[in-house]
């Protein structure tokens, strides 16, 4: 489903002393299947810009649209359900919001809920539970006997279940460890690229917005700071520190590469090991003249 | 050789009797003006590690000494002068209305009179780089500046070790800049031990040495750059390798002779400077 924001404001409490503008005029397309990392610092807008996407939060003024579903001040879908249906939020530590006696009921919740018949939500389990990594015979324990990570991956079972066309991630490794964290956003990926779904990711993480998505939004105090292909923005070096952002660490040191030995070498997303082979030929290159 | 500050004698722990042991064996010490990173991947004991240093909970087995004396129920409130934590959530240890007021809690728990307390505030946010926000309110401060005040209320008691469990996690990476810079000052100082439990590599590359967990025991104990020379290894583990070292071993299977483990930009820059003079 295509997601189109249009001159999109938010205000929490608004004509109160509290009043916050969250966002401000914020406008983007994010193409169906595509996969888009949101990033800026904290208080940036980012939180509040995904809570749109599946109806919690009504812009106070402008447009949202997600496929055929319109969301502003004067006109809410009247099918709120089907919109949740379509876009699954993946929350920050999402393993909180686990509740049920075991993992297979928790997982059962949601597609449930949204009338999925039982024999159906048994057949997506045998396809799920693998897929995030859990082992099958977890799905009669109590969630709350399992180690951090699995918990997490229960969570996010149960979001998949119900078959979103578009899943939204908000930090979703927070607070797991190095192999934990790939193993999800590698998982993530695989999931984006088979079932062809539209992936939002909201990261602190420069490193993950340029490994998996193909188009990034800086946000910055509310507002839209800049968007483009990973690559693009991701070597404006000074525009993302003036918003408190710095350059993934293959930029940072292929930056740094070029000042010392005066080359300008492009980045063009190559990997460490594409980057290694160009270095050694400059090193090299001494040799020759 | 400066003073041991706290001494991990051959330390087992479990929950209870039938439950497996979270912690082998453990022995390591840890010294005055050092700073010690702990790592290891989710469950492999660090946290456990944290909560015994403070007598949060007991050995089964063996013992740990802290500034020379052992931890046990008779010990602890003793211990826990010399002993301040900080832990993930910046939300979950703010107590006080204003700045001031939160640095003053631990101060005030222990009979600080007043007019020293009024000097200790001034003295730690200072330290901490907060002293422009002694009256604002905790919600007015991002996560990273409430960890810094968490910090200086943990100083003002003038602890012997400083242990950061996880403090930075929760943080986006200004906050954790604004953490790190801070305890690099702190440290040479006040005669502070820092343990700080981390997944974040560019903290264990600035620790002087790090203990590497590894399923509740000690896998190895070194300086960074012997530890991330040990690549396959620590990815076994479930360990993360810098960029840098990343880099530096492509460069060498690319045909550059990279003698050393740089542990930054700028030392494998130095080291391919020398090879392109040579060439």
């Amino acid at each position: 489903m295509d997601i189109i924001f249009e001159n999109v404001t938010y205000i929490y409490q608004p004509n109160s002393p509290f009043q916050h503008i969250a966002l401000q005029d914020v406008t983007f397309q994010i193409k169906s299947g595509s996969y888009v990392a949101i990033v800026g610092h904290t208080g940036s807008g980012k939180s509040t810009l995904i809570s749109h996407l599946n109806g919690l939060t009504i812009p106070t003024e402008g447009t949202v649209s997600i496929g055929d579903y319109s969301l502003s001040k004067e006109q809410k879908p009247n099918d709120m359900k089907g919109l949740r249906s379509r876009v699954g939020v993946v929350f920050q530590y999402p393993e909180h919001q686990l509740f049920e006696e075991t993992v297979e009921k928790d997982i059962a919740f949601g597609p449930d809920n949204f009338g999925i018949p039982k024999e159906e939500i048994k057949r997506r389990m045998e396809e799920i539970v693998p897929a995030v990594g859990l082992p099958t015979d977890v799905l009669q324990r109590s969630p709350f006997d399992l180690s951090g990570g699995q918990m997490r991956r229960v969570a996010i079972a149960g979001v998949l279940a119900v078959k979103p066309e578009v899943l939204v991630l908000d930090e979703p490794t927070a607070g797991l460890d190095p192999r934990g964290q790939r193993e999800i956003m590698d998982m993530f990926y695989q999931l984006h690229k088979e079932q062809s779904l539209t992936t939002v990711l909201v990261t602190h993480s420069m490193e993950d917005a340029l490994k998996y998505a193909d188009h990034v939004i800086i946000l910055n105090n509310g507002k839209k700071y800049m968007e483009g292909k990973p690559e693009e923005v991701f070597t404006q070096k000074d525009a993302l520190h003036k918003v408190q952002l710095d350059v993934p660490e293959i930029v940072q040191f292929l930056m740094k590469f070029n000042h010392k030995f005066s080359t300008s070498l492009p980045f063009k997303k190559q990997t460490i090991k594409e980057l290694a082979e160009t270095i050694q030929h400059v090193v090299r290159g001494a040799e020759s003249s | 050789m400066s003073k041991k500050l706290i001494e991990f004698i051959n330390v087992s722990f479990r929950y209870s009797e039938d439950s497996p042991w979270v912690l082998r064996n453990v022995s390591f010490d840890i010294y005055e003006d050092e700073w010690v990173a702990i790592i290891g991947h989710n469950g492999s004991g660090k946290s456990t590690i944290a909560k015994l240093v403070n007598g949060l909970l007991f050995p089964g087995e063996g013992k740990i000494l802290i500034d020379g004396r052992e931890v046990n129920e008779d010990s602890i409130w003793e211990i826990r002068k010399k002993v301040g934590m900080v832990f993930q959530n910046p939300d979950n240890q703010f107590v006080g209305a204003t700045v001031q007021d939160d640095v003053a809690f631990g101060m005030e728990n222990r009979g600080v009179p007043r007019s020293e307390m009024i000097e200790r505030i001034k003295s730690t946010l200072n330290a901490v780089g907060m002293q422009d926000y002694r009256l604002t309110e905790p919600h007015r401060l991002s996560g990273g500046q409430k960890q810094r005040v968490a910090i200086a209320g943990v100083l003002a008691i003038s602890p012997r070790v400083l242990l950061l469990d996880e403090a930075t996690a929760m943080l986006d990476p200004k906050g954790r800049k604004e953490i790190m810079q801070t305890v690099s000052n702190l440290l040479g100082k006040k005669g502070l031990s820092l343990i700080t439990i981390t997944h974040d590599l560019e903290e264990v590359v600035q620790a002087d040495r790090v203990i590497v967990m590894n399923n509740g025991e000690v896998w190895d104990v070194s300086k960074p750059r012997d530890i991330f020379l040990k690549k396959d290894a620590l990815r076994k583990i479930g360990l993360d390798i810098p960029f840098v070292a990343i880099l530096a071993d492509e460069l060498r299977e690319s045909g550059l002779s990279i003698s050393r483990e740089p542990l930054n930009h700028e030392e494998l820059l130095e080291d391919l400077w020398t090879l392109y003079s040579k060439m």
